[in-house]
């Protein structure tokens, strides 16, 4: 199955890895510090991501970065109209956003559908007073006015491909392909 | 993932699959009850008509509640303000109802049946809230709910149901279920208040509650249902109640970590003692009104939907 279809690995563990470690630090450098700041990961791939960047963040300065997971199914553009119910996980945002910089995490920015659906999420649970946007993978195509304020890696792509970034907590390996439509 | 039926008539015809995708969806709507806006957009534009030929509090409330913090528009209808008093059918009403085009509409009936013969007539998803003496599907999703997530699990528990078993919904339907889950059931009551082979759905049925809750996980008591009765099936209230009120003496039979659960409306001092009823350690009775907003908000959530 796989021999087939053109498969290319464009970021390894290391990679990702160093990444990762570049946005904790832009993080911080842009936002001052971390006074106010709480990370917000998107289901499924962004929570990892976030995980991982608290986990940097801590590691640069001291104290724990408040963390919370969005499930954006319920705020979807096509939820009414497509008859595909993707199965719901939980949402777990234990803390006020208001006042606080949020800073989402998500593994590819592709239309910028689902963060528009996050950042609507977001504010029905409080006002923050910034929402900042923090991505492994920006792969263009967007179809709404939308812009990721911490990319990883820009990677241009055409629109039959398949971009996917998988992770050792849900795929069993680090790394993100690029996989040539059929 | 997708309910494949168009309805929720009762928990006979669900799967253990679709079990588990209503119950764990409900698990991921519990949280939007707790925000300080509780409301999601999903449902916009999406109507719901509650049709209620009897009386209700807690069930109407409930879909009107889970409809709305899914931004659905949701519309009561009671039989009693309605055009049924003027003699309309129940035929007739479902036709008029369609003619708006509601997206889904949930209907509670004296009659046994009367949801399965909507759904058979009109395109819309029909939910029942309850028909009868038959099925009150969204009750024992909510007390599955609810045992889930007190005792982690539904297989292997002792579930005792005791009261009026032969007018109740809520037994039937939780009798459906909770034995398609794997839990095993133990009924209760008066010999005049227990259906006839009432033993060939799987459960085992004794006469004394003493006897029935010995060891059990969960103690389900049932209201007794006056409306339902024909005529007197029992002597009093007083001697019922002496025989099957759940009390601080005979609960030690059950587990000690028994959970008491009661559908409503609870008629104090007649099938439960109030210091039960009210007490935390043992009752989580609010707790199913909690769920059951859950569960209406994930039914709502998998029966409506686009046909693309």
């Amino acid at each position: 199955m796989m021999e087939d279809r053109n498969i290319k690995i464009v970021m390894d563990s290391d990679g990702i890895d160093r990444c990762l470690t570049r946005i904790a630090y832009e993080i911080l450098e842009k936002n001052k510090g971390k006074d106010n700041l709480v990370l917000v990961g998107i289901r499924t791939g962004g929570v990892y991501l976030a995980e991982r960047l608290q986990k940097k963040l801590s590691g640069i300065e001291t104290g724990k970065i408040p963390l919370g997971i969005l499930d954006i199914t319920l705020y979807r553009d096509d939820i009414s109209t497509s008859n595909k119910k993707p199965r719901l996980g939980k949402t777990k945002i234990p803390f006020s956003l208001d006042n606080k910089k949020v800073v989402l995490v998500d593994d590819v920015l592709f239309t910028g559908r689902t963060i528009r659906a996050a950042m609507d999420a977001l504010i029905d649970f409080g006002r923050p007073k910034m929402i900042q946007l923090a991505v492994l993978i920006d792969r263009g195509h967007r179809e709404l006015p939308i812009r990721a304020d911490f990319v990883g890696k820009n990677l241009p792509s055409s629109l039959w491909e398949a971009v996917s970034v998988n992770l050792v907590e849900k795929n069993g390996v680090d790394e993100v392909v690029i996989e040539e439509g059929t | 993932m997708k309910l494949e039926k168009k309805d929720i008539l009762g928990m006979k015809d669900l799967t253990v699959e679709e079990i588990n995708l209503i119950l764990e969806t409900a698990e991921s709507f519990l949280e939007i009850s707790t925000r300080e806006i509780k409301k999601v957009p999903t449902l916009r534009g999406k109507t719901i008509i509650n049709l209620f030929y009897e009386a209700s509090t807690r069930t109407r409330t409930s879909f009107e509640i889970a409809g709305k913090r899914l931004s659905a528009d949701t519309i009561n209808i009671s039989a009693s303000t309605s055009s049924v008093v003027k003699g309309e059918t129940l035929i007739d009403t479902a036709r008029n109802l369609e003619a708006m085009n509601p997206d889904v509409i949930v209907i509670r009936h004296s009659a046994a049946g009367a949801p399965h013969l909507l759904a058979s007539l009109v395109k819309q998803s029909i939910i029942n809230a309850g028909d009868g003496a038959h099925e009150h599907p969204t009750q024992a999703l909510l007390d599955m709910m609810t045992i889930k997530e007190k005792k982690g699990k539904i297989a292997g528990l002792k579930v005792a149901i005791v009261g009026d078993i032969a007018h109740s919904r809520v037994a039937r339907s939780n009798i459906y279920g909770l034995s398609k889950m794997g839990a095993q059931v133990f009924l209760a009551g008066p010999a005049t208040m227990l259906p006839m082979d009432v033993e060939q759905m799987g459960v085992k049925v004794y006469n004394k509650l003493e006897d029935a809750i010995v060891g059990a996980d969960v103690v389900m008591m049932l209201r007794i249902q006056l409306e339902r009765q024909k005529q007197n099936i029992f002597p009093s209230l007083r001697e019922y109640s002496q025989h099957y009120c759940l009390n601080r003496s005979n609960i030690k039979l059950a587990k000690k970590d028994v959970i008491v659960m009661h559908p409503g409306p609870i008629n104090r001092g007649v099938e439960i003692s109030p210091d039960i009823a009210d007490d935390p350690s043992y009752s989580v009775i609010l707790d199913q009104v909690n769920k059951g907003v859950a569960v209406r908000m994930a039914l709502l959530y998998l029966l409506t939907g686009g046909n693309e």
